[in-house]
């Protein structure tokens, strides 16, 4: 490393402020002249402007709110905690949440074991290992209303229905997939873990390529077989990600909205009324207007919620990485 | 090293055992159907009820063109259900939010990471933070903020704004271009300042030509991000003239026949997964960087 901050200000730029020009040896002064200065006030403006407006601000106000009556007409007032009240007193809210925890729990049925043995399957794949990754991952790029769509016609309560024509071939069915209450959560499960189950495996296999080949050797050498290998070096190396995806997959299903709203919009009887679709019609679909205080109020106690999840998973991550 | 890397989970000894080598067959060969069928086939079964007329779909969905093809609908559905401009919508959509997002990732990213000021940590964190605040927390204020925006004093109520500049405050970008950027070989930037380089002029011609690999990820992220919302654009752009297809698509299927509906489907997937053929290795690798910063 050569001494390039203590040349004499002025060699290559000119906006040297004393200041900076004084702390030469800073770690990663490399530019110490234009620290502080109008370039890096250009540069972090985007940022700064986009970032305050459309999420730091909405942030403080979505606390702000939870404690207001607001709608757009009126001057927002104070309520104390009348908007978690009406919540709490909301029948709906415990439909709501019974249904949401009965979705990610089904989620996670589904859509984990999956991934995780096919990714197993496929880091042993010598020939044409991208086909298969390709063929997984398709699903993930289709457009998700164009998922949905599909699936609602696959979906179909007729004998002439897709599922039900294929069904009806080994002489099942025909099943009312979506008006059944007793089937049609698991009909939005098995569509969303379609949809999303590629991307899981990708991050398998990712992690998959950094087991390190020796421990594998090492167990073989004690005359493991591969199942013992499986069991015990695979999965054991594979922890990390796998409590990763876990906590992913919690916080992406808690927030299910696109399936329930275009599958069912919350029916039959409200079967699949979920939190985010409780949030909506609070906010959205209020014929007296838009309920704001109570739709907040509910995001704010999911996001503390979730935002423990995050957490853990951030600090997962962190120490996973440096692993 | 190529001995190494050549084995994975099962030996080349075990390899050499018969009932190894055709359990792992048989499975692979499973393996490939199921992935077929179910990754492959439902795309396979749209692409063939695009052009099949809607009786054939509705009475016998599995069969191939029992009474022939119906290449009509795609016209159809291009020109007369107008997908042609909720196409150039969710275009222009997904070209905006795709300009916004890099430009502020981009340039905020080489600030943090390059120009490193002093309140830079204090920034970093509390862009770092919004990637704990579940997306939920914004959609009312965030909806409220667009009616009555700070500053411009018109509500961006449809107008592509209202989705373009909301896609720029995406920390994960802002994250992955910070850490690219920060990885990139100082001794580069000497020498450019040496020679008389601005910090201007080392983000245009060195930091961002140097870049192309994490300008990629994050250009292939925006688009397909973009191409899938629904929620919000759906909130924000009530005039269906403005709409993207994914907003579109579930009010199209209520009026209009089923084999023009199913060739609006068809259209509509086939941009994103055009991208995905061409740029596999890209999604691919974008992926798997999921588990690792991904918040």
């Amino acid at each position: 490393m050569t001494s390039v901050d203590t040349r004499p200000a002025g060699v290559a730029g000119d906006r040297a402020r004393p200041r900076t020009a004084a702390r030469p040896g800073r770690p990663g002064g490399l530019l110490s002249r234009a620290r502080g200065g109008l370039p890096t006030l250009v540069f972090l403006a985007p940022m700064l402007v986009v970032f305050g407006v459309f999420s730091w601000l909405p942030i403080g106000r979505a606390v702000v709110m939870s404690f207001q009556r607001t709608n757009l007409v009126a001057d927002p007032v104070f309520v104390g905690v009348a908007n978690f009240q009406q919540v709490f007193a909301d029948p709906l809210l415990w439909t709501a949440v019974q249904n949401t925890a009965y979705f990610a729990a089904l989620a996670l049925v589904f859509g984990y074991p999956i991934p995780l043995v096919a990714a197993v399957l496929m880091s042993e794949v010598r020939k044409m290992r991208g086909l298969f990754s390709a063929l997984a991952y398709l699903p993930v790029v289709v457009p998700p209303v164009v998922a949905v769509l599909l699936w609602k016609l696959f979906y179909d309560a007729g004998e002439d229905g897709v599922f039900n024509t294929i069904l009806g071939w080994v002489g099942l069915g025909p099943f009312a997939w979506l008006q059944e209450s007793d089937i049609v959560m698991p009909a939005l499960v098995l569509e969303a873990t379609w949809a999303a189950a590629g991307g899981t495996v990708i991050i398998y296999l990712a992690a998959l390529t950094g087991v390190d080949p020796s421990l594998y050797e090492a167990a073989e050498i004690d005359g493991g077989g591969v199942w013992r290998k499986v069991w015990h070096i695979t999965l054991p190396q594979l922890r990390g990600i796998l409590l990763v995806t876990f906590i992913l997959q919690i916080i992406g299903t808690v927030q299910v909205f696109l399936e329930p709203f275009l599958f069912t919009d919350g029916g039959p009887a409200n079967r699949t009324l979920t939190l985010l679709l409780l949030i909506y019609r609070y906010a959205f679909t209020n014929s007296l207007g838009g309920d704001y205080g109570a739709a907040a109020a509910l995001s704010l106690m999911l996001a503390v919620v979730l935002t423990a999840f995050s957490v853990l998973y951030f600090r997962l991550t962190r120490s996973w990485s440096n692993a | 090293m190529s001995a190494r890397s050549d084995r994975g989970l099962l030996a080349p000894t075990d390899w050499k055992r018969p009932s190894v080598k055709w359990s792992a067959r048989i499975a692979h060969g499973a393996l490939l159907a199921g992935l077929a069928v179910a990754g492959l086939g439902p795309m396979l079964w749209l692409a063939k009820a695009a052009v099949t007329p809607t009786q054939d779909t509705l009475r016998r969905p599995m069969a191939l063109w029992p009474n022939g093809f119906d290449f009509a609908n795609l016209a159809e559905a291009w020109t007369r259900v107008e997908i042609d401009k909720y196409f150039f919508n969710t275009i222009a959509l997904a070209a905006g939010s795709w300009a916004v997002q890099l430009l502020v990732a981009a340039t905020g990213g080489y600030a943090l990471a390059v120009l490193r000021p002093r309140i830079g940590k204090v920034i970093s964190g509390a862009v770092l933070a919004t990637l704990f605040v579940p997306g939920v927390v914004l959609l009312v204020p965030l909806y409220l903020t667009i009616l009555d925006p700070p500053l411009v004093g018109a509500s961006m109520l449809n107008t592509f704004w209202a989705v373009w500049l909301p896609a720029g405050a995406n920390a994960f970008n802002v994250l992955l271009m910070q850490r690219f950027f920060a990885n990139l070989p100082r001794e580069v930037f000497e020498a450019a300042r040496v020679d008389g380089a601005g910090p201007y002029r080392l983000f245009w011609s060195i930091v961002l030509p140097m870049s192309r690999p994490i300008i990629g990820v994050v250009s292939v992220f925006a688009v397909i991000a973009s191409w899938k919302d629904f929620l919000w654009p759906m909130l924000v752009l009530p005039d269906p003239d403005l709409q993207p297809l994914s907003v579109r698509l579930p009010v199209l299927q209520r009026f209009v026949e089923l084999d023009v509906f199913l060739a609006a489907l068809a259209i509509s997937s086939l941009i994103p997964i055009a991208l995905f053929l061409v740029f596999q290795r890209l999604f691919l690798n974008g992926a798997s960087l999921g588990g690792a910063v991904k918040g």
